[in-house]
């Protein structure tokens, strides 16, 4: 097995601010292996913004402060890097697409100039001016944008929602990156526009052959743009497994309750969902964060935080319910 | 026949701006019935909003009729008896906005009881009562809604909607800003009011699969119009417009049996033209995989496929022909 490309270990998060401090992100530990497609999927706050900030070190700073972790990319430490080696990540190893494109892009210059100021400055080699405008505009060729040549001189108003996430991938894609972070790209946009995104994305990846952690809060989505699917719940990576295992399998109980309820195109109803809210990071729950919400507490779970454990070939899970074994896998 | 609560006729609104005439809805026509859910579902910006500000009376109608329980109420909102503003009430999606922020969660939910002539204790009484129904402890009565998550503030939102004793409440979008775990909660709820209360539902949303488990019948709009409406059940078995077959196939599912009731992959392709410039003939023919000459010409009629399944598509009212010639 080759060494994964990204490592995350036991990261932790804080944010100061005036009510006093957020603990977000409590142990966070993940793996990409190259080449592969990775699923980080959570409701709203429970931290998968902030990991993938945190991974590109943009966590502004403060509130921010990363009391604990490693995340190795490539076996080094970005935490230990240089300034100008982070620089060279960000923009030759990692790139990212955000959830919102119209504030990822800059309104007063024109969609070219934004797209060539990227290849310019993050391409391997030194290209020449013609260069670097035909590889913008093969890169906008590449996202089925229609008439390359005019979206390179518009403005990004002049595109709806739909085409602007076209062209933040095609910036994001134009330096070749080893690992691209989409974030919730298709979150804002109609399910139709979402279907041509998620299948654009899935073939250029394929093509380019770029291994992805792709972010999002719903599990129909995920099981479209994933290998290998972790699951976060407040701050912390409840379960990790195989797509189809996942889905077929879930153990943790917070996975079990996000899959119930979802509704159904078979019908038959929603079913309960999970009770209670996710946690104040001012003061969140001890032991494992998700005990309050949990019909299988017990006074081990309010003590302890459970480690993420394996259960069998990628399969891990963090729940003592299941180390008890309460909870059985198939 | 059941009781009819809400009908809506070639229903018209209009918005004249400097750009032009945006035609947010184009003679739109469905009808509600006592205790039915009919779910409107449509992509941004195809009107849905505009029909449910439209039917409370936020908007006056470009044209077309507006009958609740039989009486034309096509009059905007200012010239509306109060009583109809009690038997409709709205319930927006985003619940952080529709909350006066200054008020706490008492005089937010006091408001609609006021023509009562209660005294204060039995005001609070009355709010303590309406929090108990949305599962919300009474202490709550005493915070802003700023102090509340978003679920809980969309609980809020339906107290007081429920406050008026409504027939019909129109929901538009009420938890697409909330995660599912808590839609989960809100939707049950509903639910159960529907049934308590003999109530009817707009439900307005973008999400069929919300939809298959909430709604009686199933309308979907595009571009201001309803290209297809059918009771539940038939709409997901047997979809026609080509259209609703790109939204279905479109969605993304979480089980292989959901896989399996999708239609075969319409790839969807193309974008929504803007309102103030609708497409010619059918609206929906740029976007179409097996348009026709006609449907650049004409826009087809609304005709009954089978039973209580109507569709607005040249291909079906055009094997219509043929079957009934
Ligand atoms: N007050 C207004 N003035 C001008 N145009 C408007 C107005 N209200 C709505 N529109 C336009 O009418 C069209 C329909 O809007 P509407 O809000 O009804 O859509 P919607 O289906 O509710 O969309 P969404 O899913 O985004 O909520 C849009 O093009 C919108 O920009
Ligand atoms: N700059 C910041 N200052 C203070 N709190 C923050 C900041 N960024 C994120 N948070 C908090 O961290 C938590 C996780 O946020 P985020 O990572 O954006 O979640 P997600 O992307 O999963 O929705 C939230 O409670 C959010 O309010
Ligand atoms: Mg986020
Ligand atoms: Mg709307």
């Amino acid at each position: 097995m080759p060494a994964p490309l990204l490592k995350i270990e036991d990261l932790h998060v804080e944010f100061k601010v005036y009510e006093g401090v957020l603990r977000v992100l409590n142990g966070v530990q993940l793996i990409v292996n190259p080449g592969e497609r990775v699923g980080l999927v959570g409701e709203a706050g429970c931290g998968k913004t902030t990991t993938m900030k945190c991974i590109l070190q943009i966590l502004p700073s403060p509130p921010s402060r990363t009391t604990e972790g490693r995340i190795f990319f490539n076996e080094r430490d970005i935490r230990q890097m240089k300034a100008h080696e982070i620089q060279d990540v960000r923009g030759k190893g990692i790139s990212m697409i955000f959830q919102d494109p119209t504030a990822a892009l800059n309104p007063v210059f024109s969609i070219g100039d934004q797209l060539t100021t990227v290849i310019r400055c993050n391409s391997r080699t030194t290209l020449s001016k013609k260069g670097i405008h035909q590889r913008a505009i093969t890169a906008l060729r590449e996202v089925q944008l229609p008439d390359p040549n005019r979206i390179f001189d518009g403005y990004p108003i002049q595109l709806s929602g739909g085409m602007r996430q076209r062209v933040c991938i095609a910036m994001a894609l134009a330096t070749e990156p080893e690992l691209l972070i989409a974030d919730e790209p298709t979150t804002s946009l109609d399910v139709t526009i979402q279907d041509q995104i998620l299948r654009l994305l899935n073939e250029l990846v394929d093509e380019h052959g770029t291994s992805v952690i792709f972010i999002t809060h719903s599990l129909g989505v995920v099981r479209e743009m994933a290998d290998r699917v972790y699951v976060m719940y407040a701050g912390c990576i409840v379960e990790g497994a195989e797509k189809s295992e996942l889905f077929s399998d879930p153990l943790h109980p917070y996975t079990r309750g996000l899959m119930s309820a979802v509704p159904k195109l078979t019908g038959g109803g929603i079913a309960e969902g999970i009770p209670g809210r996710i946690p104040d990071y001012l003061d969140p729950p001890s032991g494992c964060r998700f005990h309050p919400r949990c019909p299988y507490a017990t006074e081990e779970c309010k003590a302890e935080r459970p480690e993420l454990t394996r259960i069998r070939g990628s399969h891990e899970v963090a729940c003592f319910a299941v180390e008890r074994g309460e909870i059985n896998a198939q | 026949m059941p009781n009819e609560i809400l009908n809506v006729v070639a229903l018209q609104k209009f918005f004249f701006t400097t750009q032009g005439t945006v035609r947010a809805v184009d003679r739109v026509s469905f009808s509600i019935t006592e205790n039915e859910t009919l779910g409107l579902v449509g992509e941004s910006g195809s009107g849905k909003s505009t029909v449910a500000y439209t039917v409370v009376g936020i908007y006056a109608p470009t044209d077309g009729k507006i009958y609740f329980r039989g009486e034309d109420r096509s009059q905007p909102v200012a010239k509306r008896p109060k009583s109809l503003k009690r038997a409709i009430q709205i319930v927006f999606q985003d619940p952080g906005t529709s909350l006066n922020p200054r008020r706490t969660i008492k005089q937010i939910l006091e408001l609609p009881l006021k023509v009562h002539h209660l005294t204060a204790g039995d005001r609070k009484l009355e709010v303590a009562n309406l929090l108990r129904r949305v599962e919300l402890p009474a202490d709550y009565m005493y915070k802003s809604p700023h102090m509340l998550g978003g679920g809980e503030r969309q609980m809020v939102a339906i107290a007081r909607a429920l406050a008026t004793e409504p027939k019909l409440i129109i929901l538009d979008e009420p938890t697409s800003a909330l995660d599912v775990s808590i839609q989960a909660k809100i939707i049950n709820m509903l639910i159960k009011f529907q049934e308590e209360m003999n109530l009817s539902y707009l439900f307005i949303t973008h999400d069929l699969s919300l939809m298959r488990n909430v709604a009686t019948r199933v309308a979907i709009m595009y571009l201001g119009k309803i290209c297809e409406v059918a009771y539940t059940a038939e709409f997901f078995r047997n979809p026609l417009h080509p259209y609703t077959k790109m939204l279905l196939s479109s969605i993304p599912v979480v089980l292989e049996e959901e896989e399996e009731l999708k239609p075969t992959k319409v790839i969807s392709k193309g974008e929504i033209p803007s309102p103030v410039n609708v497409p010619p003939g059918c609206s929906f023919h740029t976007r179409c995989p097996v348009r026709k000459e006609i449907c650049m010409q004409a826009d087809p009629e609304m005709v009954e496929a089978s039973e209580g399944h109507f569709v607005r598509c040249h291909l079906v009212s055009g094997q219509e022909a043929v079957a009934s010639s």
